[in-house]
């Protein structure tokens, strides 16, 4: 039998990849896409918990259905926000959004 | 000890390429192979989840993330500027920093996830089934749907109202 340390291993990799790519990168669309790529850790470590466990049941992959719903609706409403930002300044590198630089 | 059996050579051969795909978009120059090598990321997760016998999700992660997310990644990708590449060395220490941050935590997050002496139950897998999730989603959790339901409209109106042209008045 698979131990769940695994999987729980696998989403935490994940999520340190996906967050030296938000601290790093400086295009815009890349950091939104890291964000997912954490998110999706996340689900890792919910279907694991639904399958391995004291109390585990099915009721995990309900959490990571709307996890999954929520993301997409922050990508969307990310990626829009993005094309006004780059509508306004002309670029998409994150350093350069400063205007709330005192 | 692990013992070799297919579960843990498939688990080991799809989170290679998961964890792969990940450091590849990281090295990547060309912002469109980074979003390539995610979406191949996102594809393993969903072999994940076949292991994990969660195969409706498996689906579901196939068509909202290898299919949707990145095609709309790709859409803000080539609608904005796409040709500059990553520029080297702008700022090395903010990366030096960055990477002994997230390594200190890696490391706290494994050392303590190898620590924890979690329970060696399974649960009764041969119960999961499609029926059962449409129940429970529809049924227990059905006023969360609703409110996920007006939270993908509000998303969507929001996300179309941003980057709609503004009106000259």
């Amino acid at each position: 039998m698979m131990p769940v340390t695994s999987y729980l291993a696998l989403g935490a990799i994940l999520f340190s990849v996906g967050l030296y790519g938000v601290l790093t990168k400086r295009n815009a669309v890349v950091v939104l896409f890291c964000v997912e790529l954490m998110l999706n850790a996340a689900n890792i470590n919910l279907v694991a918990f639904s399958k391995y466990g004291l109390y585990s049941n099915q009721t995990g992959q309900v959490f990571t259905l709307f996890t999954i719903t929520i993301a997409a609706a922050e990508a969307a409403v990310g990626v829009a926000i993005l094309f006004a930002l780059y509508r306004n300044q002309n670029t998409v590198k994150v350093d350069r959004y400063n205007s709330l630089n005192g | 000890m692990i013992e070799m059996n297919g579960e843990f050579i498939a688990f080991l051969i799809l989170s290679i390429m998961a964890i792969g795909g990940a450091v590849f978009m990281l090295n990547f120059v060309r912002v469109v192979h980074m979003v390539l090598s995610l979406a191949f990321t996102m594809l393993s997760i969903a072999g994940i989840y076949v292991l994990l016998n969660a195969e409706f999700l498996a689906a579901i992660q196939v068509l909202i993330y290898t299919g949707a997310v990145s095609i709309l990644m790709l859409f803000g990708i080539m609608l904005t500027r796409h040709r500059d590449q990553e520029a080297e060395g702008v700022r090395p220490w903010h990366k030096f920093f960055s990477f002994v941050g997230v390594a200190a935590f890696l490391g706290i997050l494994l050392h303590t996830l190898y620590r924890t002496p979690f329970t060696e139950e399974t649960a009764d897998v041969g119960r999961f089934s499609v029926d059962w999730l449409g129940e429970t989603v529809f049924k227990q959790y059905v006023i969360p749907f609703e409110a996920v339901s007006v939270l993908l409209l509000v998303a969507l109106v929001g996300a179309v109202i941003l980057a709609r042209k503004e009106s000259k008045s």
